[in-house]
């Protein structure tokens, strides 16, 4: 009976300890992983359109979902945020409440997480799935860096789309605040716009929440380029790669958003 | 698809994202109006600063001229010490009269500044002579209550 709990107890701790080393191990994997792509980024900016043709597939095609649900984000704000404000009688504080609001926390954050389902995904599938039919060891065949030719075109499309669809859904979402507030409630419309430029700073709120949508853009595109490149190449590695890529990014979205925060408005 | 459509949707693309962020930095924030492009400093001493808060708007008439860009406790005179960042092109005279102001019933606190009419102007480092501190509410209400309790029913 003792030696029975004993080996089981030792079973429990090495078990904890491999999937400590597992995870550590793919962890070192992604920094140096990170370099390679970093390292390889000028020899892949050199033939620009790779990269412009990622802007486009992750950037433009996401557009539709950021704008949309940009818009009806802005929409709810209006309608609870007065349905609020009217109780205290500063209903005109309405445009404060939504700019800020979207400029400096949904804004980056949910824009990040829509673009992490919506084109990390398919980052991850896209490479995984090259992975699976053996072509990015037919590029290294050829002589033609994987990294170069596939992985870092992703990284930095997904890298420079992020901060301009997350400006675009807050923009978006202080139109969707207006058409609610102003048009459908009738909130005074030079107040709307005259506090709201009276509370929102560029450099404060709005810059702040520029920076954050691009470190969240690195995250995420990362992730996406990491685990299609770290797939196992099988049609059940390639999915259990896609499920990773939207669970990690979105974990490590709302992580890195608290650490941003509380270094950005700490004391405020 | 050719490259020239797809240059033309990417261009498009990174267009209105910049239009965007100069839409949230112009009609959204205020980069229009309150970047001051030389700025020189004031300080104040207040007895009270109620709620006044660092970035905090300084306006004289009405309209605003600076923000508040510190405050401190002065541990010696037990005083707070409130460091003003005006646009350089409004000075205003020696016997300028700082006071803290409220918009509004509960609205945010600022500091007011009244021009005297000395014909020195305020340097920059200098401090203010004349002060007024913030209103406090309790104080305000109890000084009202003892006020109306020390009256006799005969004085009336």
């Amino acid at each position: 009976m003792l030696k029975w709990t004993s080996s089981v107890l030792i079973e429990l701790v090495r078990s904890a300890g491999h999937r400590m080393n597992n995870a550590l191990q793919t962890l070192g994997f992604a920094a140096r992983f990170f370099m390679l792509i970093l390292v390889y980024s000028g020899q892949s900016f050199r033939r620009l359109h790779l990269t412009i043709r990622e802007i486009y597939f992750v950037g433009f095609q996401s557009l539709l979902i950021i704008l949309v649900s940009g818009l009806f984000i802005g929409m709810v704000l209006g309608m609870q945020g007065y349905e609020t404000l009217q109780r205290y009688g500063s209903s005109e504080a309405l445009g404060v409440l939504v700019a800020l609001s979207l400029t400096r926390e949904l804004g980056p954050v949910v824009s990040a997480l829509l673009f992490a389902s919506r084109a990390g995904s398919s980052i991850t599938a896209e490479i995984g799935l090259m992975k699976a039919t053996e072509q990015l060891t037919a590029m290294d065949m050829m002589a033609v860096n994987p990294i170069a030719r596939v992985v870092a075109p992703r990284f930095w499309g997904g890298v420079i789309s992020m901060p301009l669809l997350a400006a675009l859904f807050s923009a978006i979402g202080v139109f969707g605040g207006y058409l609610i507030g102003v048009v459908l409630i009738g909130v005074d419309e030079g107040a709307f716009w005259s506090q709201m430029q009276g509370s929102v700073d560029f450099r404060f709120d709005v810059w702040n929440g520029i920076v954050k949508s691009f470190v969240f853009g690195t995250a995420v595109s990362l992730i996406a380029v990491f685990e299609g490149y770290d797939a196992v190449p099988t049609a059940e590695g390639v999915s259990a790669s896609i499920k990773r890529t939207v669970v990690y990014s979105a974990l490590a979205i709302l992580a890195l958003d608290f650490v941003l925060t509380s270094f950005m408005f700490r004391g405020v | 698809m050719s490259r020239k459509l797809l240059d033309l949707w990417v261009g498009f693309f990174v267009a209105i994202g910049f239009t965007a962020v100069l839409f949230l930095a112009l009609r959204v924030g205020n980069l229009s109006s309150a970047n001051f492009a030389e700025t020189y400093q004031l300080t104040a001493k207040f007895d009270n600063i109620g709620g006044l808060k660092v970035r905090g708007p300084v306006k004289s008439a009405g309209v605003v001229v600076g923000r508040v860009s510190d405050i401190r406790f002065d541990p010696q005179a037990y005083e707070a010490l409130v460091t003003v960042t005006i646009d350089s092109r409004y000075q205003f005279p020696k016997d300028t009269f700082a006071s803290i102001l409220t918009a509004g019933l509960l609205g945010e606190q600022y500091i007011g500044l009244d021009a005297g009419g000395d014909e020195k102007m305020l340097k920059p480092g200098d401090v203010f002579a004349k002060t007024q501190s913030a209103v406090v509410l309790e104080k305000l209400i109890s000084q009202f209550m003892f006020n109306k309790a020390s009256e006799t029913p005969d004085s009336k």
